[in-house]
């Protein structure tokens, strides 16, 4: 994703010095906020039309009908939704711990584990933990494998742009916090990581597309989603299975990360 | 041990009750070779600003951040009001000491009300008070409470955040204030504006102050006392700013006070010390004949308009008068500049008159009521007393009889 990513790079030992997932300064137009959801709906109604035109075979029926296609997308946003919330309950804490001065020892080793969590290829990091699930051919167990592997790979945005979030806050105003007689909790909770919260949420957005795109592959080790239509038509070679799976998964995408702008907007503090 | 330095600065004016007293206060970075802080022992009076000052690197901020504990102290004693606090629970020790720091740090999340609320949430009031406290502070830093309640910080200008800081720090009503460098990062004219301002605003709540700066004439203008310190927190000089002045104790302190001493001494008088001169006034809308007469009555060549509630509101002459006879006294003639209140110094009323190029500055109260007028024989005049004054106090002892004035003639 970023060149820094790399294990073994030399700053990683170094605080990160800047956010992985930028931060958008500027509150969004109306104009940008309708834009989106008439375009994703255009294309879902193109997509209805060629598929309805044309002349389906069985196993294009079997893999094209409502309730298959509303099955796979549950899946897929059930996989997105559980990897993302223990994202977020793995690395934000983690984060906050990370920039206490009490772990500065141990910061270089956590922060290079979760470089290798993103640097190592998905699709292998997927198949090693669905050696063990596909033996069983249990779905709960494929479903478990490839959300261990989502979440290693989208831990690193969140738990970087935590760290950065908190570090950037300005020296000066943690002072007058301390000084004024607000407790070390209390400088936390309700001056930094308000103070944080457009970055860390920046993360979090960048982590939840991370995760519906990376969820297609959960497919190969039986975990379903979204790919499972792609894999489908991909093992028949029906193109018109294909492309809907396709479509489908990157409407899913640029619509969650929509929304994800959407809540950032809405939840950054006023006055920032 | 701590007798001397406090006998040694009573001489112009009696300390009151110590408020600060901090006993051989030391601070040891490891792996520094020298303390930061060197078995400091200084003793604060209740009500005063004391201002330590000194070349940067001398200690003076870390020794203001050992009083609320920011930095811990690793040697010494603070007592505060009495009480040993050097081991006590620092959130609740700071929670009574007000704090301001050269950067603000207002909080950019929270609104000014919210900013102002913090320590006395902290300590547990109730709503109602609270509310009634943030007005009540943002009125004495002259901002209207209805204005800028619900403003965030960003919304503010650079002076107006500096008083928003100073009404956070004294929300929770502390007896104490620690000021690191308040006026440091604001522009001069804006900081002399809020230096005055600050000043008559101590002269009500009468806090116990302790300044830190790098700037001597700031701390001449500020103090009621004067810490001067060398490297390692060690104190030159403790005395009040006219002491320092006129009977620097050693070379260190003669060096730090730097040139100009007589001049800087402009800055420890008042418009309110000196006696004021009266000039010849007139109501706004009275008829230009009556003008004539009192011009005539006196030996000046302008007289000054008043409106209904007093304010100055111009300079007018016999000539302008003749000129326009029918126009009203507020359109013709000089509009007043140079106007001064009471609390400035002599420094500021010398300025205005400079930079206005009059010849007297308009003395007005806070509600801008005219008071009296100061001109440049008064200042000069003023100059001499306090040069006299000073250099009989720091005689006192060497000439047997009274050889005060002889000594006045030699002075600086």
């Amino acid at each position: 994703m970023t060149s820094s990513a790399a294990p073994g790079a030399p700053d990683l030992a170094a605080a990160p010095q800047a956010p992985i997932a930028p931060v958008r300064r500027e509150r969004r137009s109306v104009g940008s906020y309708v834009f989106m959801p008439i375009f994703l709906a255009l294309v879902c109604a193109g997509l209805y039309l060629y598929v309805s035109n044309q002349e389906l075979d069985t196993i294009e029926q079997r893999a094209l009908n409502a309730g298959n296609i509303t099955a796979a997308l549950l899946e897929h946003l059930r996989l997105t939704a559980i990897s993302t919330v223990l994202v977020i309950l793995i690395a934000i804490p983690l984060g906050v711990l990370l920039t206490r001065p009490f772990t500065g020892s141990y910061r270089g080793v956590l922060l290079t584990l979760a470089n290798i969590g993103q640097a190592v290829p998905t699709i292998g990091l997927l198949a090693l933990m669905g050696v063990g699930a596909l033996s069983f051919i249990d779905i709960d167990i494929g479903v478990t494998a490839a959300i261990i592997a989502l979440v290693a790979y989208a831990v690193l945005p969140v738990l970087r742009n935590t760290m950065v979030g908190l570090q950037q806050v300005d020296e000066s105003i943690l002072e007058a916090g301390r000084g004024m007689g607000i407790g070390k909790f209390g400088v936390l909770s309700r001056i930094e990581l308000p103070l944080s919260v457009p970055i860390i949420l920046a993360g979090v957005r960048t982590a939840l597309v991370i995760n519906v795109g990376t969820a297609t592959l959960a497919a190969y080790i039986n975990a379903g989603g979204l790919g499972r239509i792609i894999v489908a038509g991909l093992s028949t070679n029906r193109i018109t299975v294909q492309i809907t799976g396709a479509l489908l998964t990157a409407v899913l995408a640029l619509l969650i990360d929509y929304l994800a702008g959407i809540a950032e907007d809405v939840l950054r503090p006023k006055g920032l | 041990m701590t007798e001397q330095t406090s006998t040694a600065s009573s001489a112009a004016t009696a300390p009151g009750r110590t408020m600060i007293k901090l006993e051989g206060l030391g601070k040891q970075y490891p792996k520094e070779p020298k303390p930061a802080v060197d078995n400091l022992t200084l003793e604060i009076p209740e009500g005063e600003i004391v201002i330590l000052v000194g070349p940067s690197g001398c200690g003076k901020t870390t020794t203001m951040k050992m009083i609320n504990r920011i930095i811990e102290p690793t040697s010494g004693r603070i007592i505060l009001d009495g009480e040993d606090v050097t081991k006590a629970d620092p959130d609740q020790l700071r929670r009574k000491i007000g704090y301001v720091i050269q950067q603000i740090g207002l909080f950019p999340h929270m609104t000014i009300a919210q900013n102002i609320a913090t320590v006395p949430k902290l300590l547990g009031w109730d709503a109602k008070k609270i509310d009634a406290r943030i007005d009540e502070l943002l009125q004495t830093v002259s901002m209207a409470p209805e204005t800028y309640r619900n403003r965030y910080p960003k919304q503010l200008s650079g002076g107006q955040r500096q008083r928003v800081g100073v009404a956070r720090a004294l929300s929770g009503d502390p007896a104490v204030m620690l000021m690191d460098e308040p006026f440091g990062a604001i522009d001069p004219i804006t900081r002399d504006r809020l230096q005055n301002e600050f000043l008559r605003l101590q002269a009500e709540v009468r806090k116990t102050i302790v300044f830190v700066t790098h700037d001597i004439d700031e701390a001449i203008k500020m103090g009621d006392r004067i810490a001067i310190l060398q490297e390692g927190s060690r104190i030159a000089q403790y005395d009040t700013p006219e002491q320092i002045l006129t009977a620097p104790a050693n070379d260190f302190v003669a060096d730090f006070i730097g040139r100009g001493a007589s001049l800087k001494r402009l800055n420890l008088s008042r418009v309110r010390d000196i006696q004021l001169s009266q000039w010849p006034t007139v109501q706004l809308g009275e008829q230009p004949s009556r003008v004539l007469d009192v011009l005539r009555a006196s030996d000046k060549g302008f007289a000054l308009v008043l409106d209904e509630q007093r304010k100055p509101r111009r300079w007018v002459s016999a000539p302008d008068l003749q000129r326009d006879e029918n126009r009203p006294l507020d359109q013709i003639g000089l509009a007043p500049e140079a106007i001064v209140e009471p609390q400035a110094t002599l420094n500021d009323a010398l300025n205005e008159l400079i930079t206005a190029n009059y010849s007297v500055a308009i003395v007005v109260n806070a509600s801008g009521e005219y008071q009296g007028i100061v001109d440049i024989d008064s200042i000069t005049e003023a100059i001499r007393t306090m040069r006299t004054d000073a250099r009989a106090r720091a005689r006192v002892g060497l000439d047997e009889d009274d050889t005060v004035d002889e000594a006045a003639q030699v002075g600086r």
